[in-house]
């Protein structure tokens, strides 16, 4: 056993009760866009991939480099913007809002700037 | 021990040509960076609690991504040991995955949000496995050994990982309609299962004693072969629960990477996932009166059941017309329409919210009763609706919509069935336990449906004799089409 394995548990355990108990607050309306981003934030392992290619040096390295930075890239691209696409659908009023039909500034969330998904993953290219 | 920590040590500062023991520079700010990427997770996890927020949720979340991944990238450049043959194929590898994420993302249609979320998660398993499965060959190589935590850690990953990849495949088939959606068992499929899943453990086990490639390739196979067998048994209604749980199984996967690399973004990540997952997947399996266990091991949900032969009540059906139908709802005063399976199934989300617009315009006060597994995934009806641009203040909870039943009207069951059945609040039948909708305490009850068939569960429901229920048989998205139809000439 070695201090940083130690450290590793400590962190990982602890990363779950904050998962327990940011999730149990999630109303049922918003599981499908929670668990797509639940879903986008484990493409965290394409910092994993990545990592692989620093060290490859042979067909076998280099073949599985390859494979896991395509699934990885296609895990983060595709569930950030996916569920990016999701929210922006829920609104508070139907759109296109009526004039003075839905209170002004509630439905904020629908207007505020468009800036999804492929920001983030663009760092690797 | 000395091995063990040398070997670890290592794999830590890949590529740092500096001090063994003390932090360096780049590795402080590195650690640091990540730390700032996991908040930003856990802040946008935490905007989703609410529709208003959860926009900006998922806007904080991909800042923390980009941070993680460029951070990763500065990390990269710094250790300069990537060859020009790594770029390109990390580059090229991320260019393809990542366009085809983006593609599939911005077509898929929201109905097939079940099968693109699975097959995001079978190539975030298959990535984690790969990560591990990596390591493990250039470690095993080394003359340091490989460290007994780190095995453990490897087989985690790689079992985990790759049964979440087969699994999350055959369950997207299955969405899809690839593979028959019904549970398919053949001769010797329960051994195969249990054979793949003694085969990993024992593999694992044995690895961990006399590590060996060889055993890591046979254990991947088995942990592929257990997948399959695991999710092949399972109906199409459990798949909401299977997805949940096989999203779990990924960020497990994705923190177990973490700690055969060790690197922290990746082991909080993943844990948040798994924890998320796992959650999801309780109150999926609650909802359906169902233990993860029992969905697991399958076979129910055929419809061939001896599902507990409630005998029927013994009530008369009532069938109903659309006009007469129309009558009752453009006259109402408050009506509940029960959206379930049926309308996600006839993509019918469209029809169902242009007639409760026409309702509402007529002054009725119209809601929606949410089921927590209506639809094929959980919140799958919330997403439907929204995309049929029905205002979510509209979409009641069941705990907040059943009360309001007895000063119903007319509550307009659409292709939902067991979770509106009375059944459910007696003992003795196959659902009983599970809570249901209160629908029979409306003052009236329109059913649309194909035919008196049963839902899932394979029993009788007692709502369809009751004597305030009229049935519309027909398709979800003919009736409603007909509904609006029948309401606009009544009114004119």
């Amino acid at each position: 056993m070695t201090t940083e394995l130690l450290t590793d548990i400590t962190i990982f355990v602890l990363s779950l009760l904050v998962g327990f108990e940011v999730i149990s607050k999630v109303p049922a309306t918003l599981h499908t866009p929670l668990m797509s981003a639940a879903n986008s934030i484990h493409g965290i392992v394409l910092v994993g991939a990545m990592l692989i290619a620093v060290t490859a040096n042979n067909a076998l390295g280099y073949i599985l480099a390859f494979v896991a930075a395509a699934f990885a890239a296609m895990n983060v691209v595709g569930g950030y913007v996916v569920t990016g696409r999701m929210l922006k659908m829920f609104r508070r009023a139907r759109t296109p809002v009526p004039a003075g039909k839905a209170p002004a500034g509630i439905a904020g969330s629908a207007g505020s700037a468009d800036g999804h998904g492929p920001g983030g993953p663009g760092g690797p290219e | 021990m000395d091995t063990a920590r040398a070997a670890r040590v290592a794999r830590n500062e890949r590529g740092e040509r500096e001090a063994e023991h003390s932090v360096s520079a780049i590795d402080w700010i590195t650690q640091l960076l990540y730390i700032a990427a996991a908040t930003c997770f856990v802040l946008g996890l935490h905007l989703m609690n609410s529709p208003a927020t959860a926009r900006r949720g998922n806007q904080v979340s991909t800042a923390g991504m980009a941070i993680a991944v460029a951070t990763t990238l500065v990390l990269v450049i710094h250790a300069g040991t990537v060859s020009v043959t790594g770029w390109i194929v990390m580059i090229a590898g991320a260019l393809l995955g990542g366009g085809a994420g983006l593609y599939a993302a911005r077509t898929v249609q929201m109905t097939a949000m079940p099968q693109l979320v699975s097959i995001f998660n079978a190539v975030g398993g298959g990535a984690a496995a790969l990560v591990a499965i990596n390591d493990y060959v250039k470690v095993a190589g080394a003359s340091a050994g490989v460290a007994e935590s780190t095995t453990v850690a490897t087989i985690l990953d790689v079992l985990i990982g790759a049964v979440t990849f087969s699994g999350s495949i055959i369950a997207a088939g299955k969405l899809q309609g690839l593979i028959n959606a019904a549970p398919i068992s053949f001769r010797g499929s329960r051994a195969a299962n249990i054979a793949a899943a003694v085969v990993g453990v024992g593999g694992g086990i044995y690895m961990i004693a006399t590590p060996d490639v060889v055993v890591l390739v046979i254990i991947i196979l088995a942990a592929l072969a257990f997948g399959v067998t695991m999710v092949l048994p399972i109906g199409g209604a459990d798949m909401p629960v299977v997805i949940s749980l096989l999203n779990a199984f990924t960020g497990t996967a994705v923190a177990m990477a973490g700690f055969v690399i060790g690197n922290w973004a990746l082991i909080i990540a993943g844990a948040l996932v798994g924890a998320s997952g796992g959650i999801l997947t309780k109150l999926m399996a609650d909802a359906m009166n169902r233990s993860i266990r029992n969905i697991i091991v399958g076979g129910f949900g055929t419809g061939d059941d001896q599902a507990a032969a409630l005998e029927g009540p013994g009530g008369d059906v009532r069938s109903i017309a659309a006009d007469d139908a129309a009558i009752q709802l453009a006259y109402a005063s408050k009506v509940i329409i029960v959206p379930g399976y049926g309308l996600a199934a006839a993509q019918a989300q469209h029809q169902v919210a242009e007639l409760a617009k026409l309702l509402e315009e007529r002054g009725v006060e119209v809601s929606y009763a949410i089921h927590p597994v209506a639809g094929r995934m959980p919140g799958h009806m919330n997403v439907l609706l929204a995309e049929a641009n029905v205002p979510y203040p509209q979409l009641k909870e069941m705990e907040e919509i059943n009360p309001e039943f007895p000063r119903t009207d007319v509550a307009l069951v659409i292709g939902a069935n067991d979770v509106t059945n009375p059944a459910a609040r007696r003992p003795g039948t196959a659902i009983s336990g599970m809570p249901i909708l209160d629908v029979d305490n409306a003052k009236s009850i329109i059913v649309i449906k194909r035919s008196m068939g049963h839902g899932y569960a394979g029993i009788d429901n007692e709502l369809y004799v009751n004597p305030k229920t009229s049935m519309y048989f027909a398709d979800a998205k003919s009736a409603l089409t007909n509904l609006t139809a029948a309401v606009k000439t009544l009114v004119g």
